[in-house]
């Protein structure tokens, strides 16, 4: 894979306190990479560092090839969209598109045939004499959005970008972007705290915490193999469950329940003995007839029933702790019921207790 | 990237980068870097040096301790200068703060024509102190102002005519002062309370908290910013006092009505004893000072609680 | 339940809106803020009465009264017959020097406190915190204070007593509060407007003409208001920089008033008390909402 986006070594500090600290990070060419973690993690530091809108303190970027460490944003080759749009007010869409291009004082028709490009990929032609106050807010999105295509850069950055729209059109944008992805197969770089569409739209996710990133893989390998706690409380919803209990060999136990890990597949051989914990996804959890197939069957009460539409969440016990599964909304539950549940150790997830790290 | 082409462009490019300078935004702030440090940091490090001289007409460098602050303090105009500020200071600013907040809280019932009355209300505020002092003087002539007015009406021993007395000449300029300034109190007030949650008005409504308990008790402390402002835009303008004074009354009958920013410039500009005016204007340093070092104090204990948020 | 118990309409007890009522207290608000109207319209109304009064009547001491035959006299006599001392001029020529010391005073110390404003919001560089927390220092510290040794650089540049020296100065003492002002409404923008307009490659002065300076206009009237009042009505200025050949028209308004010869013209010099807070109060009425905000804005410090 060809490299886009390098990061090497970054290290970022006002004063004393260091936000981000030796990070590194590779970029491949037309990927879509997202950044997700919760607020305060420094996913969004680490994209202003890439624009060159923080100066950081050392290390080095390089954006195609180049390295950029001292470069102006402007000079970087790339195009950023803003969580609040960042539309300038006073100028019509058409002037927004072309600010920066008649900044870098390039000929007339260029810039025409630019914004002419930009507002056909995005539909936008018809509010090009329009304001932004004008616009709503989905509108105005796709405005920013065509401010990065004008500078007709290899790679994308996207601060959050979808945070400000109700829940209908960040759908629907969702899929605009990753259709434009598609279409422009252009480096992007998105930075989001919803994981759905972390998950929707990334070749890879950075999940980060502290100014580190914890994890960086497929989406599927980050939902199917976290690396730590940390990742797998935050990746799905609902969140994993956790048992805490005892890890002995093959076997791990909860008090007097032994649940048998099978063919769980360890990070190396030879785990021996350790407090660990067991983390199962609610989905992963079968009810009634389906448990029956399971490698591990228990019987439990139902305590709390959540209907959510499409399916059913709902509240239980697997020796005195708390436990949500997630099953198909055809199965009748009521609060109270006695039923059986099963689920799969191998599919589950083992954790050092102590370091939170996965064994 | 291959590994080859990382370490060339490692070496032509050190880890650490030097700060970039924003020469633009120093030449596009020149002017208040030379105001801010010419005027507010050496003018008044040359006032604080030239009070401990002996300058006359003209100022110069011969150092004589502490003599013209003795000489100030025992000088019966600084006296009564200082004793007027005080008084002066208290009054106006209780009355005007409880006046201003009076007519907050009414403006504030759901009131009929709100914008009339905001209109009468402020308008003094943008007429100038001197205008104001000439009007009011104008009023409390006692020959053809309200006292005359009233007794013309068959009042015939009604008195009011505070300017020509010299123990009640200042309550003349303290009448004229909430004239010009309870308005703007009121204004800020006014803001402050529209900006309190509605909901803690329905809540106390709900615990059935009698409206004036809910004000004093709940809706005061809560308006911390709005009462701050106006205590810091009254204090700031009491310590200034001049063109009212000087129009209404030019500091008498007699010196009755002398003020301490008076005494600074009758002895700059008539009495032409430069360190005796220095001495003085020193001194209305002060209040001014210790106001900011608490406050500076105040905010880096909050700012350190707080943490630094990046 | 009793059919006596249901009135008309069928209901039993309270029902539908209830019955307003005036209550005590409504009366009293209203009281309150008509006593408190009378009291801050006073003044107004008797300068305006004794302004169109003609001496003889202002003699009488009915400060109240409508005037009998009401007279414009007064007007024409204070703003271009009146005399200070032995000078007739009336008050023009303080109205003209006014306008002389308040425009260029407004357009340069807004222009300088908006870039302060905007480099202090986005362009920090070494050193600019300290120079800002001195200016809002400067915004307590009492003119008096500082005039002195002003006046002594004014005269080593032979500005003292001249046009551009009072410029200046009033350039220098409203540099603070707008400065502060212009401040606390770029931090109050969308820092990431100013981010894209780095990454469009636009620097310091691109930034500032072409993005803010556009997004400035309310902020801009709010200065304007705060300015054109605040050295119309300037006095203590005027009396110490502005030289006898410039004298505002606040100053000209005092020294006509205090050095009367023989009997005084009350109704003149209201005329021109009148005369000299006009500016100040058609841009007032004129501003309204924007007035109040202007205060509210220039309040809030630091």
């Amino acid at each position: 894979m060809q490299t886009s986006v390098s990061v090497k070594n970054l290290t970022l500090a006002f004063g004393a306190v260091k936000v981000l600290e030796g990070l590194n990070l590779d970029v491949g060419t037309g990927e879509f990479l997202v950044l997700l973690g919760p607020s305060g993690c420094g996913k969004s530091t680490l994209l202003n560092c890439l624009a060159g809108l923080l100066e950081i303190s050392e290390g080095q970027i390089f954006i195609s090839g180049k390295n950029v460490t001292w470069e102006e944003p402007k000079d970087r080759g790339i195009g950023m969209v803003f969580q609040s749009y960042a539309l300038y007010p006073q100028m019509t869409v058409e002037r927004n598109l072309s600010f920066g291009l008649r900044v870098s004082g390039m000929p007339r028709e260029e810039i025409e045939k630019r914004v002419a490009r930009a507002s056909e990929i995005l539909q936008i032609q018809p509010l090009l004499k329009r304001k932004p106050a004008e616009l709503s807010g989905g509108q105005r999105q796709r405005v920013a959005i065509g401010r990065a295509l004008v500078r007709d850069v290899d790679v994308f950055l996207f601060d959050e970008p979808l945070s400000n729209l109700d829940a209908k059109l960040r759908s629907d944008l969702r899929v605009e972007i990753k259709r434009l992805h598609q279409r422009l197969k252009n480096t992007m770089i998105y930075v989001t705290h919803d994981q759905i569409e972390a998950m929707t739209l990334a070749d890879r996710i950075a999940i980060m915490r502290n100014g580190v990133i914890q994890q960086l893989d497929t989406p599927h390998a980050v939902y199917n193999n976290p690396v730590n706690l940390f990742v797998a409380g935050f990746i799905g919803s609902p969140t994993m469950n956790f048992l805490n209990g005892r890890i002995d060999g093959s076997t791990f136990s909860i008090d007097a329940l032994n649940i048998p890990l099978g063919n769980y597949k360890f990070e190396k051989d030879g785990v021996g003995k350790l407090d660990g914990i067991l983390g199962v996804r609610p989905e992963h959890i079968a009810v009634g007839e389906d448990a029956k197939k399971m490698p591990f069957q228990l019987d439990s009460e139902i305590e709390i029933v959540e209907p959510m539409g499409s399916d059913t969440v709902g509240w239980t016990k697997v020796a005195g702790q708390s436990v949500t599964f997630r099953c198909s909304s055809d199965i009748p539950l009521a609060p109270g019921q006695k039923i059986t549940i099963g689920f799969d150790p191998a599919r589950g997830s083992l954790f050092d207790a102590q370091s939170g790290v996965r064994v | 990237m291959t590994d080859v082409a990382t370490t060339a462009i490692a070496v032509e490019a050190p880890a650490r980068r030097k700060r970039r300078i924003p020469y633009a935004a120093i030449i596009g702030t020149l002017p208040m870097i030379i105001v801010s440090f010419s005027v507010f940091f050496v003018a008044i490090i040359f006032v604080v040096i030239w009070s401990f001289t002996n300058s006359g007409m003209f100022p110069g460098f011969n150092f004589v301790g502490l003599a013209q602050y003795t000489r100030l303090w025992s000088t019966s105009l600084w006296q009564v200068a200082v004793n007027n500020i005080w008084f002066f200071g208290v009054m106006s600013l209780c009355v005007n703060l409880v006046f201003g907040f009076l007519l907050a809280v009414f403006m504030d019932q759901n009131i009929k024509h709100e914008s009339v009355f905001r209109t009468i209300f402020l308008y003094p505020f943008s007429m100038s102190l001197v205008v104001t002092g000439l009007a009011w003087q104008w009023i409390l002539d006692p020959n053809l102002g309200l006292q005359e007015s009233i007794r013309n009406l068959g009042w015939t021993d009604f008195a009011l005519a505070p300017l020509v007395h010299r123990e009640t000449a200042i309550y003349g300029l303290v009448v004229a002062g909430i004239w010009q300034g309870s308005g703007v109190t009121m204004a800020i007030m006014l803001a402050g309370l529209r900006g309190v949650d509605q909901e803690v008005w329905k809540a106390a409504k709900i615990d059935g908290i009698p409206t004036w308990r809910t004000y004093l008790f709940i809706v005061i402390p809560m308006m911390r910013g709005a009462l701050g402002t106006v205590l810091l835009l009254q204090l700031t303008g009491i310590v200034r006092t001049f063109d009212l004074v000087y129009a209404m009354t030019s500091g008498g009958p007699g010196i009755a009505t002398q003020m301490p920013a008076m005494y600074v410039i009758s002895f700059i500009t008539v009495r032409l004893n430069v360190g005796q005016g220095m001495a003085a204007a020193t001194m209305l340093l002060l209040p001014i000072a210790l106001i900011l070092i608490i406050r500076a104090i105040v905010t880096t204990v909050q700012a350190r609680r707080r943490g630094i948020n990046a | 339940m009793t059919a006596e118990a249901l009135d008309a309409t069928g209901f039993a007890g309270p029902h539908g809106a209830k019955p307003k009522q005036l209550s005590w207290g409504r009366v009293g608000i209203y009281a309150f803020l008509v006593i408190a109207a009378l009291f801050f319209l006073v003044p107004l109304y008797v300068m305006l009465v004794t302004s169109l009064k003609s001496m003889p009547e202002v003699r009488e001491a009915h400060i109240f009264n409508l005037p009998r035959e009401p007279t414009i006299q007064p007007w024409i006599d204070a703003m271009f017959n009146a005399c200070t001392g032995r000078n007739c001029t009336g008050l023009s020529p303080g109205f003209w020097n006014s306008v002389k010391i308040t425009v260029p005073s407004v357009i340069v110390s807004i222009i300088i406190a908006s870039i302060n404003g905007y480099a202090l919001s986005f362009w920090k560089y070494k050193g600019a915190e300290f120079f800002f927390n001195l200016l809002v220092f400067g915004a307590f510290v009492p003119y008096q204070v500082v005039i002195y040794p002003i006046i002594i650089g004014m005269s080593k540049v032979h500005l003292f007593g001249t046009l551009p020296g009072i410029i200046i100065v009033h350039t220098i003492f409203g540099m603070p509060l707008l400065t502060i002002l212009f401040r606390n409404f770029y931090s109050s923008l969308p820092i990431e407007i100013f981010k894209a307009a780095r990454i469009d490659g636009a620097g310091f002065w691109q930034t500032f003409f072409k993005v803010m300076l556009p997004m400035s206009v309310p902020i801009t009237v709010v200065a304007v208001i705060l300015q054109v009042t605040g050295i119309w009505n300037d006095f203590l200025f005027g009396l110490v920089f502005a030289g006898t050949e410039n004298i505002p028209m606040t100053l000209q308004l005092n020294n006509m008033v205090k050095t009367t010869q023989g009997t005084i013209q009350y109704d003149v010099n209201m005329a021109a008390t009148m005369l000299t807070a006009l500016v100040p109060l058609i841009i007032y009425f004129v501003s309204g909402k924007w007035f109040v905000r202007g205060i509210a804005a220039g309040a809030v410090k630091g």
